[in-house]
């Protein structure tokens, strides 16, 4: 096996696909995993939409600004709280962020939660850019929670006269241009009753996004990545496993036993060799249900009587006939004994390789079906990820990435297959050894 | 040069090795034979010998893994060798020697009638038009004993017998002045093999043609041989004329193949030798038989040289 | 016409010595062709009226060229091939009425030895695996009793050390060992009958008479029946007691090895025994004496004896008429040839 590089590498490739599922399964247990991907703004709202990866940076000489959030209630924002008289209490909080990017981010957002009986809450924030200045951006009573998008605030853009909050932020107010250094928030709060409380969460979305980048739902890909890969992995092994030992059992049996059982199985397969494929699976997903495991089904019970029922017949035609076989019903073994001891493991040379080369036909297909809008509506799988991007437009609008990205895992899966499919062929099959 | 006095074929430390991955196959390993006009030598030896390869050698029909292919192959006294493969293509291979290889007859394409892949060679090598090729092919067909009429048909509408007399007109059908055979009646019955074996004889008295003739089958062999060559791992061990050499073979391994052999019409009691070829991947220093030799001696363990004088060599130190 | 065929027949000498154990009568072995999948197309008639009877420990060849039914008629004996008409009783059992378990049993007492010693091994299977399969079917259920028989019959074909063999697969071994496996396999189940099909021809000249001196060895020491299965006639006297000849479809010639190697009766096993070489150097400077043709189609044989038209002592209006009964010139030597009337 070490004398193909091909192997060596589709093998490293495997290895790599199969730790990856494993991986993705143990960091982000199924339930999770559908949560993540099921789940909308309460769950993605601190990620930017259509943010590229973030290590778009490190090919781009001008840098997109990256996303984060911090809080107060883990500590990530610093907040003071001065008791004053009569349960009343200040507090100040602060967050002094480092801006040395070359583009705005698309949107800054303050969660408040406050807890009050009667007397909402009053807050006053303000920002203090690296040259000095310092802006005031919103004073307001709380509700037990308020967001504040800086970019909506209608009375800020009045008072500063700009339609662009966000990179007026940013820049100098006489050239325009944008000012990097370290920018504070400060939220200078007052709350009234000895029980109230204020919380905030300050949330940057940036331009760029984490390992993956996020879509049209603020999702972080790396879950649908990550996910993708066990999905593929298990559609295209099950989907092949069961094709390939299917149709060479039953081939196995049509051929050994003959008359009307080859006859029958040779029909059927003429039948499904002119039933369209895909329309049927179009079908299923559209009509019955677009569960992975009904579509495997599917398409185990529709690849079995296909071609490759034919060749292997042919093939074992001629295994029937060969003398070990003969020696076998000499000396009394049974018909069953002889087509799954004697005839099938003849085959098994032939199956392996074939088994592991087909497994990226069935990858595709099951990503295929998830672009054509049948995929299944709750797993996270590569092909999901290229039907969200392209009904979003994601490539004229210049979001390549959200493209490439399934894309590329898709090729490396199915050029890793290919490869040691083709390398394990010529190691079981040595007629086509390059002598 | 005086052309008269040089042999048909003369081969000179003919060398054929190939690279696989468990080592150098030395399938032909230092072979030097020499054969007349009009005569046939048969080259005798069990499976995995290399006889085939020897073959292979002489009409230069080289698998890719070839590592080693030297010596020196005079041809009515040109080195042929040194021919580029064009030349040797248009002055050699069919032109001069032809070859019909081991299963010939389950080799002629399906599809396509044996007359014209009979006259096939003959517009390739020659570069005769189709119809004189199928003539030359229909003259061949009534020396090999093929009805003219069988032209017309295509390979599954003949017998075994027939077709091997196709392939046989194949090779003729270029006139060349020898004939490799490659195990020319192995795989076909006792009365169909007697009459390849007596359409060879006659094509020998017919045409003067020339035979090397490499079998594994010692009694059908006797049949065409006038000289005999031994070929045990990768090597010729013994050369002679046949009626010298059936009668009294020299070198231990040919007296044992001989005594090996089943005989008709004598009472004697075969004999087998014990134990196995050596491999050719892995063969042994100095004499490569004498793991099996009955008559090993210490100066077995150096290489024997080609002892003897004329036609009759044997490469053991018996005889020195 | 028809009617004196089967008298003809019938005239045959009954064979029923009570010693006999495989008796076969009148024996027909035809296949049915079909066009196109359904329409009837005439009979392959590959054995066609065959008798002879076997005593235990006797071993007999049948010598005939491919083609002439000497595998049909094999297979038959070896309960693969379901007669067509005739009798087959082996050891008191008629394989007519056999079906299911009856014929797996039947199949269990005979021994198969088969003529390309690769191609009878299963490859993936070790030479363990390999022996052990027929015992497991034969129902021996403890593992031990399995291994102790392998080692004994392997020590039987002398390959040793049997350890070293156990765990090899076929392609490991060489052709003389392969076939030595073929042989322990036939005599795992120690069988009365082994059917050897041309089991030296696939061999190396050196190797050939070493399996020959075994197989002869073993039928000594197990006084067993053998049907040596061949073309080759130079093997014949040192293995069989009794030549058969067969020629499309039946036996044309039965007798003891000497008597037919010495005084071949019938024309077509003179050509036979013509066609077949030693090794001399003579040979090179005379044609053979080959009759002229090929052997006929089994579905559509001449009329009369079958070798009529290749025969250089064909008498017309009768050779092509009838077919000739097996007659016996001699005691014990019977041919099927109207020369001998």
């Amino acid at each position: 096996m070490l004398y193909y590089p091909s192997a060596i590498v589709g093998l490293l490739v495997v290895f790599l696909l199969v730790f990856t599922a494993i991986y993705a399964m143990i960091k982000i247990p199924y339930n999770e995993a559908i949560r993540l991907w099921r789940g909308g703004e309460e769950v993605w709202y601190q990620n930017p939409k259509f943010a590229p990866p973030a290590w778009f940076n490190l090919f781009s000489s001008k840098k997109y600004s990256e996303s984060f959030a911090v809080k107060t209630s883990d500590g990530s924002m610093t907040r003071e709280v001065t008791p004053g008289a009569q349960g009343t209490s200040t507090m100040s909080i602060a967050y002094t962020f480092d801006f040395s990017y070359d583009y705005y981010p698309q949107e800054l957002i303050l969660y408040f939660t406050s807890s009050y009986e009667e007397k909402q809450p009053f807050i006053s924030a303000e920002w203090l850019t690296p040259d000095g200045r310092k802006i005031r951006l919103v004073n307001m009573a709380l509700s037990q929670k308020q967001t504040y998008r800086f970019s909506q605030d209608e009375k800020l853009k009045t008072r500063l006269r700009t339609e662009e909050v966000i990179p007026y932020l940013f820049s100098d107010p006489e050239t325009g241009a944008l000012v990097k250094g370290e920018y504070q928030l400060l939220i200078t709060g007052a709350a009234f009753e000895p029980d109230a409380d204020i919380n905030v969460e300050f949330v940057s979305h940036g331009q760029v996004y984490g390992l993956a980048g996020t879509d049209q739902a603020r999702r972080d890909l790396v879950v649908p990545l990550l996910w993708g890969a066990p999905i593929a992995l298990a559609f295209g092994l099950i989907a092949s496993l069961g094709t390939s030992v299917l149709t060479m059992v039953i081939a196995a049996l049509g051929t050994w036993y003959g008359g009307w059982i080859d006859e029958l199985i040779q029909r059927i397969t003429e039948i499904n060799l002119v039933l369209p494929f895909l329309s049927i699976l179009i079908m299923i997903g559209t009509f019955y249900s677009r569960s992975i495991w009904v579509i495997l089904g599917a398409t185990i019970l529709l690849s079995i009587f296909t071609g490759a029922i034919k060749s292997y017949r042919s093939i074992f035609v001629q295994v029937k006939e060969s003398l070990y076989i003969e020696a076998a019903r000499a000396y009394g073994a049974s018909s069953p004994r002889i087509v799954f001891l004697y005839l099938i493991p003849r085959m098994i040379p032939l199956l392996i390789p074939g088994l592991v080369s087909s497994v990226p036909a069935f990858v595709f297909l099951e990503a295929s079906l998830a672009v054509l809008g049948l995929g299944d509506p709750v797993l996270p799988t590569w092909g999901k990820i290229i039907e969200d991007a392209n009904s979003n437009g994601a490539l004229y609008r210049g979001y390549y990435y959200w493209i490439l990205e399934p894309a590329t895992l898709l090729m490396i899966t199915g050029l890793g297959f290919a490869m040691l499919g083709f390398a394990l062929d010529r190691i079981f099959n040595p007629k086509l050894r390059d002598v | 040069m005086n052309t008269m006095s040089h042999k048909l074929l003369r081969i000179e430390d003919l060398v054929l090795h190939f690279k696989t991955r468990l080592g150098t196959v030395q399938a032909v390993d230092g072979v030097d034979f020499e054969l007349d006009t009009n005569r046939a030598v048969v080259i005798l030896g069990e499976s995995g010998c290399g006889k085939s390869s020897l073959a292979k050698a002489i009409l230069r029909l080289l698998p890719r893994n070839v590592q080693k292919y030297s010596g020196e192959v005079y041809l009515q006294g040109t080195d042929v060798m040194q021919f580029d493969e064009e030349q040797f293509r248009h002055n050699v291979r069919w032109a001069a020697i032809s070859l019909v290889p081991q299963a010939a007859m389950n080799a002629l394409n399906p599809v396509i009638k044996v007359g014209e892949q009979v006259a096939e060679p003959a517009i390739v090598h020659l570069g005769v038009k189709r119809e004189a090729a199928l003539n030359l092919a229909r003259r061949m067909f009534q020396h090999v004993g093929v009805p003219e009429d069988f032209l017309e048909r295509y390979p599954f509408e003949l017998s075994g017998g027939m077709r091997q007399r196709v392939a046989l007109a194949m090779a003729l059908v270029t006139s060349p002045s020898l004939i490799v055979l490659d195990e020319p009646t192995s795989a076909l019955d006792l009365l169909t093999q007697a009459n390849i074996m007596n359409v060879l004889k006659r094509i020998k008295q017919e045409l003067g043609t020339s035979f090397i003739l490499i079998t594994h089958d010692i009694a059908t062999s006797s049949e065409l041989a006038d000289e005999v060559a031994i070929m045990y791992a990768g090597q010729i061990v013994e050369v002679g004329h046949a009626r010298d050499f059936f009668p009294a073979p020299l070198h231990p391994y040919a007296q044992m193949l001989m005594a090996s052999v089943p005989r008709l019409r004598s009472e004697s009691d075969p004999m087998f030798i014990t134990g196995q070829p050596p491999s050719l991947v892995n063969l042994p220093t100095g004499c490569r038989f004498k793991a099996r030799c009955p008559f090993r001696f210490d100066k077995c363990e150096r290489e024997p040289l080609m002892f003897g004088k004329n036609s009759r060599k044997v490469k053991c130190w018996l005889y020195e | 016409m028809i009617t004196e065929l089967r008298d003809l027949k019938m005239n045959t000498p009954k064979i029923n010595e009570p010693q006999a154990l495989l008796t076969i009568q009148d024996l027909r072995v035809w296949y049915e062709l079909r066009r196109f999948g359904f329409g009837h197309a005439g009979y392959v008639k590959a054995v066609d009226g065959v008798s002879f009877a076997l005593a235990e420990g006797e071993t007999v060849a049948v010598v005939g060229e491919s083609g002439c039914g000497k595998s049909s008629l094999m297979k038959t004996i070896l309960g693969l091939n379901i007669p067509t008409s005739g009798e087959v009783v082996f050891d008191g059992e008629n394989l007519s009425g056999l079906k299911g378990d009856g014929l797996q049993h039947y199949r269990f007492k005979v021994g198969y030895v088969q003529q390309d010693p690769y191609g009878a091994l299963p490859p993936f299977m070790n030479v363990q695996k390999i022996l052990e399969e027929p015992l497991i079917i034969s129902g021996m259920k403890s593992r031990e009793e399995r291994l102790a028989r392998i080692h004994k019959v392997m020590s039987e074909v002398k390959l040793h050390p049997v350890e070293d063999f156990l765990k090899k697969f076929p392609h490991m071994l060489s052709g003389g060992q392969q076939q030595r496996i073929v042989i322990a396999r036939a005599m795992l189940r120690e069988p009365k009958l082994i059917v050897a099909d041309e089991p030296v021809s696939m061999l190396d000249a050196s190797v050939r008479v070493e399996i020959l001196k075994l197989l002869r060895a073993l039928q000594e020491s197990h006084g067993l029946s053998v049907i040596y299965i061949t073309h080759d006639l130079s093997t014949v006297k040192y293995f069989s007691r009794r030549i058969f000849v067969m020629y499309a479809g039946s036996l044309i010639e039965k007798a003891d090895t000497r008597q037919l190697l010495g005084n071949p009766l019938h024309p077509y096993t003179h050509a036979l025994l013509a066609a077949t070489s030693d090794p001399e150097a003579r040979n090179a400077e005379t044609f053979k004496e080959v009759p002229p043709g090929e052997p006929p189609s089994l579905v559509n044989p001449p009329t009369g004896c079958r070798f009529h038209p290749r025969c250089p002592r064909f008498m017309a209006g009768l050779c092509d008429v009838k077919f000739p009964p097996d007659l016996e010139p001699e005691p014990g030597h019977f041919v099927a040839c109207w020369l001998y009337q």
